[in-house]
């Protein structure tokens, strides 16, 4: 086999495989990555603008569901009834963090449909979302005690979801 | 008086270069920046509401005296290294880095080969 003939052999072959390889991967973007990341330390005010949310509140509870969402995201009514089934769960206290949103209307929201949150903070701008690598709303964060992301959930959560974390609290009580 | 004067058109003159640099270095990020829910659209290009965020927390982040790097490195924490259309150098880009070294290097040298070869036959 000379030079001419591998050559020939080589470049079709590489091509193939590169396209083999491109066309099977799966482009569609996520933050999965964050997964068995500590969440960095974050401060948010809450929706009432009366007192501070540290990251270090949340190491009391067990485990912590981090939702944001936001009145306006018609995604976050189809996951509402998920979070108030998984309020009842002692061991998950869930933070709500409303998404460039308003007040008045963060709160006829929750009137009409159930307050699921132990905490609600407020994401005015949107600013602290990035902290979270949140690109999105809905979008759901479940940690641990000390921080470290279990899960995450892009979009609204469904029935699978909530079926997982509380599998999830179960096996690990 | 005229110290004064020399003063002040110094604090202009330099105000207005940091405000330029910054403006720049503002832009040259943007770029840099993929719109993650955009279809091929940087974060310079794009209005979205992700693009809008990402630009409060760089030009937060450029007020605070990051440096690119800096910033590029915490969204890439964030996001993945997915967010920045040139990704540093790292274990999973490697072959995407050289392989056109690679090729072209392979290249130069099948020409070399078949340069002697030729000269070669030519000669016998």
């Amino acid at each position: 086999m000379n030079v001419k003939n591998i050559f020939l052999f080589i470049l079709p072959a590489f091509i193939l495989i590169t396209f083999f390889l491109a066309l099977n991967k799966n482009n569609e973007y996520n933050t999965q990555n964050l997964i068995g990341n500590q969440l960095s330390d974050f401060e948010l005010k809450t929706l009432d603008n009366e007192k501070i949310i540290r990251s270090s509140d949340l190491k009391i509870n067990k485990f912590t569901l981090i939702n944001f969402w936001a009145s306006w995201c018609a995604p976050c009514r189809t996951e509402h009834n998920y979070l108030i089934l998984l309020k009842k769960q002692k061991q998950l206290k869930i933070l709500g963090i409303n998404f460039k949103d308003k007040k008045i209307q963060a709160l006829n929201f929750l009137e009409e449909l159930g307050n699921p949150y132990y905490y609600l903070a407020k994401d005015k701008n949107g600013k602290a979302s990035i902290e979270f690598g949140v690109y999105g709303i809905p979008e759901s964060i479940l940690i641990d005690r000390n921080l470290n992301i279990i899960m995450k959930f892009i979009g609204p959560l469904n029935e699978e979801d909530y079926k997982k974390i509380i599998q999830y609290i179960n096996n690990n009580e | 008086m005229n110290k004064l004067f020399l003063i002040f058109w110094l604090y202009i003159f330099t105000f207005n270069i940091s405000a330029k640099s910054a403006n720049i270095n503002e832009i040259e990020i943007y770029k840099n920046l993929r719109c993650l829910v955009c279809q091929g659209q940087s974060i310079a290009d794009s209005n979205s509401e992700f693009a809008q965020t990402i630009k409060l927390v760089v030009k937060d982040k450029i007020k605070e005296g990051k440096s690119k790097e800096v910033i590029y490195e915490f969204l890439a924490s964030k996001y993945g290294d997915w967010i920045l259309y040139r990704p540093p150098l790292n274990k999973t880009n490697f072959l995407l880095w050289s392989i056109p070294y690679l090729v072209l290097s392979l290249g130069g040298l099948i020409i070399l080969i078949l340069t002697k070869k030729r000269k070669n036959t030519g000669n016998n």
